[in-house]
């Protein structure tokens, strides 16, 4: 069954939380990954690794520049989940 | 009519006998890397792992450092070079590429006119005459091979990308392969994926630089994100079939020497491997930085001269890069 918006964005916290140390609360969909979450450019890579597995859904490296904000991922992982 | 063919007596079995390393005398720290890029030193050690790498001097040529290294490595090995059969050498960085500088190396160290020829497989390369090695060896073409990676990154690195500019070194890291009545060298584990040829690549050819467009000498560039997904994830995927290849559990292992091209990369490795706390990781690059095909053997040679590990070790090797290419196999330590 496909997650919802809130259950993708709890999740995404988990996700960041255990890559970067990032306290799960502040994984708001407002946030930016890089600004304010402090998650570089290769941790993203890893947190789109690990959201791939969960939410069984492909996020092509080309596709990964565009997600700036936990509600850019969100939106992402929601149209294309499978 | 077709005679019937006598074969060559191979070996039953081939081992890494010795190994050898060169580290150019000049060491630099990221505060000179830094004078071309806007950057720090807190971004690129937190990216990368890397404090300082060793760039070559003139006189620290490809044919220099690589004498340097092989010299240790016979020595090391217990033999003398008239024994070795085969000199296989790889390097991105050799920019005569007529005649191949492994007939020069065979001449210079005293070998007996031993087979010599030179091997273009990037940060694979130190796998892949490995396994050409050993193939030599149990064939029965070469009782001793002596296979080199040897590289001058620092003359394929463009001082003002700040994405590359600090990653790359140079050194050379040579073995010698030899029979063993034990089997030394497992199953390689090798391939490669041409799709992802830009992945990572020469920024120019020869001929567009020799046209004059663009003026500046080619340089390594790199999709950084590709990259690091495919090495952790996949390379771990790799990693993994080299050790079921050779029948060899994660926790009966005692080392662990990737291809030292990012800290980050290393880690995150060792994490999707879920390695056991006991196995000894080579971390090399922080003060060697990438050095391509050179850096298995030199993380090889620095595990064994500090006691982190030691002879008759059971070691996993993977080498990963420009093609893409990977090679990985299961070793014991010389």
């Amino acid at each position: 069954m496909a997650a919802t918006k809130e259950e993708i964005i709890e999740g995404l916290a988990e996700i960041v939380n255990e890559i970067a140390g990032i306290p799960a609360e502040d994984v708001q969909e407002e946030k930016s990954f890089t600004d304010d979450l402090d998650v570089d450019s290769l941790s993203m890579v890893e947190v789109v690794v690990a959201a791939e597995e969960r939410f069984s859904v492909k996020i092509p490296d080309d596709d990964v520049k565009n997600l700036k904000t936990v509600g850019d991922a969100t939106q992402y992982i929601l149209s294309h989940q499978g | 009519m077709t005679a019937k063919i006598k074969p060559a007596k191979g070996w039953p079995y081939a081992r890494i006998r010795g190994v050898g390393g060169y580290r150019p005398t000049r060491a630099v720290p990221n505060e000179e890397i830094l004078k071309h890029i806007d950057s720090s030193d807190e971004w690129i050690r937190s990216r990368s792992g890397i404090v300082s790498r060793h760039w070559a001097g003139p006189d620290e040529t490809i044919a220099e450092m690589t004498l340097a290294a092989s010299g240790k490595a016979i020595a090391d090995a217990g033999i003398t070079a008239d024994q070795i059969g085969a000199v296989i050498i790889s390097t991105v960085s050799h920019f005569k590429q007529t005649p191949a500088i492994a007939t020069e190396i065979a001449y210079r160290l005293g070998t007996a006119k031993a087979a010599a020829f030179d091997i273009s497989a990037a940060c694979a390369g130190f796998g892949y005459g490995l396994t050409i090695a050993k193939g030599l060896v149990t064939e029965g073409s070469a009782e001793y091979v002596l296979v080199v990676g040897v590289e001058r990154l620092s003359d394929l690195t463009d001082r003002t990308d700040r994405s590359t500019a600090f990653l790359f070194g140079d050194g050379a890291g040579a073995v010698v392969i030899g029979p063993s009545k034990e089997p030394g060298i497992g199953p390689a584990v090798w391939g490669s994926e041409g799709d992802k040829k830009e992945a990572i690549e020469q920024t120019f050819s020869w001929e567009e630089y020799r046209e004059g467009s663009p003026e500046q000498f080619p340089a390594l560039r790199q999709e950084g994100q590709t990259v690091f997904r495919w090495a952790v994830f996949q390379m771990a995927k790799i990693a993994q079939q080299a050790l079921d290849a050779a029948g060899v559990k994660a926790e009966d292992l005692d080392v662990f020497i990737p291809h030292q091209a990012n800290m980050r990369i290393i880690d995150s490795m060792v994490k999707t491997l879920k390695l056991p706390e006991h196995v000894k990781v080579a971390r090399d690059v922080e003060t060697t930085g990438n050095t391509s095909a050179a850096s298995i053997p030199l993380a090889m040679e620095r595990l064994l001269a500090t006691g982190e590990a030691k002879s008759g070790d059971t070691a996993l090797l993977i080498g990963f890069g420009a093609g893409l290419v990977y090679a990985a196999t299961v070793v014991t330590l010389p």
